[in-house]
């Protein structure tokens, strides 16, 4: 049980890292894209491969099974995880802005992804790989609760990302001009916000969020071409808890999900886990489909 | 008949098959604007219904009733329509995207249930030997194709043809109405949430019924045949065709499906044994690029939507 609880927290962080950056695409940019999860799998793969050209030039550092150059590897991931963002908006996303119907450029999202997994399966193959072939022993920290030390960076990691995100959002010119965007787009407009480079960073900081959350998965369980595939539902539900456009909500929503994965195996068979995600975003579209956090005039009733 | 022409029979029985499922998604696409991404749940959930109802009976299992043809294919698209209700009663109040979210997850689960509830669905070996329908009426396997070509293409012309009055009804013009302006169609006393629930579950319905149709041909259902890419296939037919336009979602599913054997048949013959799952993902790549740029560049498809103005408008 306890065990369990640990490993939905492990999971839920990495989904809602996963779902902040969703969950802002969707509220500044005003559309489901369903290549987000795509930029996980391509984030965890780019690592790959910047840690496979950089070479092993330094010991793991401490327990962990990692040094320095996963972590160089994960900056570069980021980085051209962010560029291909930028480039897909560029490509398909803006061109298609203005479209009779609106739904048109959810769907060209769609294609997308199937875009992006097919060529990460092209390029690296659809085995499963693993960043080191390190064996961790696991800590026993609780009776009955034994966690690897990969997993306590990951949870760290992810706690410190959160926090600096909400400063970032709360204190600076441009997190202001971001969740002003969201909020009242035409105002924003009026009030002289430049929405070309709000959206741009968007983009940015979306992506750089699923390369993390890419790597911390592929840290923690393997990597795959489709990591991207299998989260997307999970970041769905977490960011339709948390209320479309709410950051804290997505947080919430990405552990609440990832608790609920680990703790259906109590109830049903494990086989049907991926199921969950699916059931919970049923019972929240029925029950309070404006989440837990959201506003009305922002996700829910039309 | 030759090889080629056994072989001809038997694309355009899947191709025709296939053009249902693209009818029914036309109808939620191309003339509501829904977006289904899902399309293969609601197709598994007809072939599987269908397989349960006709199949014979199987030790320690649910199913198995042994029933007529034509009931199973009804009870499969039956069960797909309330499958369709399931999700469509959760979202379609709600903003357009939800739809696409929770239709995806449908897909997702019903792929898991296939693959997962032996008891109903034969996991992972899937439902085999099923009877396919007046098999014994006739001598040879290639008479009972050409049979089945019949059987299909007159189901697709009837599906066809009740599409095309449907949508030139008052209330596919109201469906065309919801989908331009919501607003304006709300302060006409229609009900848009209501409509796009009867569009979404009639479209549902079309592709489950075609599940029904395809499993009474192949005879067995397996979750290899409902893999998550053949939503994109079905998408492609539609969107390189021409959705808001029946005719091109025939013309795209024939189209896109001999493209895709096609492309399938040149790769296993040009590409060495250890680069075969790399030419999969080529082919893949090659239906993403087609919907994508068809979306950028071609977005009325082959055959696009006909323009219609009302007969008052008068010249101008």
């Amino acid at each position: 049980m306890l065990q369990a609880l640990a490993d939905g927290i492990l999971t839920g962080s990495i989904i809602a890292l996963g779902a902040i950056g969703l969950t802002l695409t969707m509220g500044i940019l005003r559309f489901a894209n369903f290549a987000h999860a795509e930029m996980i799998t391509w984030g965890a793969y780019m690592a790959l491969g910047a840690l496979a050209l950089m070479g092993p030039f330094m010991a793991p550092l401490g327990a962990l099974s990692f040094g320095l150059p996963l972590i160089i590897a994960m900056v570069i991931a980021a980085v051209l995880t962010s560029l291909l963002a930028l480039m897909i908006d560029h490509l398909v996303f803006r061109p298609l802005h203005g479209r009779p119907n609106d739904m048109t450029i959810v769907f060209s999202s769609f294609g997308v992804s199937l875009l992006v997994r097919m060529v990460v399966l092209l390029i690296f193959g659809g085995s499963a790989q693993y960043y080191s072939n390190t064996l961790q022993i696991a800590v026993p920290v609780a009776p009955g609760l034994r966690i690897l030390p990969d997993q306590l960076f990951v949870l760290g990691f992810t706690i410190v990302t959160v926090i600096s995100l909400h400063f970032f959002l709360q204190r600076t010119r441009l997190g202001l001009a971001m969740r002003a965007l969201a909020e009242n787009p035409t105002l924003a407009r009026v009030n002289g916000i430049d929405t070309r480079v709000v959206i741009r960073w968007t983009w940015v900081i979306g992506a750089s969020l699923a390369a993390v959350a890419g790597v911390l998965y592929g840290l923690t369980v393997q990597l795959r071409p489709e990591i991207g595939f299998h989260l997307l539902l999970p970041l769905f539900a977490a960011v339709i808890i948390g209320g479309v456009g709410n950051v804290f909500g997505a947080v919430v929503g990405g552990l609440i999900v990832g608790l609920a994965e680990s703790l259906s195996v109590f109830i049903i068979p494990p086989s049907y886990k991926l199921a969950v995600p699916f059931i919970i975003l049923l019972i929240v579209l029925y029950v309070r489909p404006t989440g837990i956090f959201g506003s009305a005039h922002h996700a829910g009733a039309k | 008949m030759t090889g080629f022409a056994a072989y001809l029979v038997f694309f355009l029985i899947i191709a025709l098959t296939y053009s249902i499922v693209v009818m029914g998604l036309n109808l939620q696409w191309g003339f509501t604007g829904l977006f289904n991404a899902g399309v293969v749940g609601f197709f598994a959930v007809g072939a599987y219904g269908t397989a349960v109802l006709i199949g014979p009976e199987r030790a320690g299992a649910i199913g198995g009733f042994g029933l007529p043809f034509p009931i199973g294919v009804l009870g499969g698209a039956a069960l797909a329509a309330l499958a369709a209700l399931i999700v469509g009663l959760a979202t379609l109040r709600l903003r357009e995207e939800y739809l696409a979210i929770a239709t995806f997850g449908i897909a997702i689960s019903i792929q898991l249930i296939a693959l997962n509830f032996e008891a109903l669905t034969g996991g992972a070996m899937g439902l085999i030997s099923l009877p396919r329908p007046m098999l014994d009426v006739f001598s040879s396997p290639a008479h009972y194709n050409l049979f089945y070509l019949g059987v299909v293409a007159i189901l697709a012309l009837v599906v066809y043809l009740a599409l095309e009055r449907a949508v030139t009804s008052p209330w596919g013009r109201v469906l065309k109405a919801v989908r331009e302006d919501e607003t304006a169609a709300r302060s006409l006393g229609k009900n848009p949430v209501l409509i796009r629930l009867q569009s979404f579950v009639l479209g549902c319905t079309l592709i489950g019924f075609a599940g029904g149709l395809y499993v009474g041909f192949i005879g067995y259902v397996s979750p290899l045949d409902f893999l998550p890419i053949l939503t994109f296939q079905i998408w492609a037919m539609l969107i390189v065709g021409g959705s808001g336009n029946n005719r091109g979602a025939i013309a795209g599913a024939i189209g896109v499906w001999g493209l895709w054997t096609m492309s399938g048949l040149l790769i296993s013959q040009v590409l060495p044994v250890q680069f075969q799952s790399q030419g999969g993902a080529i082919q893949v790549i090659l239906i993403g690029l087609l919907i994508v740029l068809t979306l950028l560049f071609r977005p009325r498809g082959l055959i696009g939507e006909r323009e219609t103005v009302s007969k008052h408008a008068g010249p101008r």
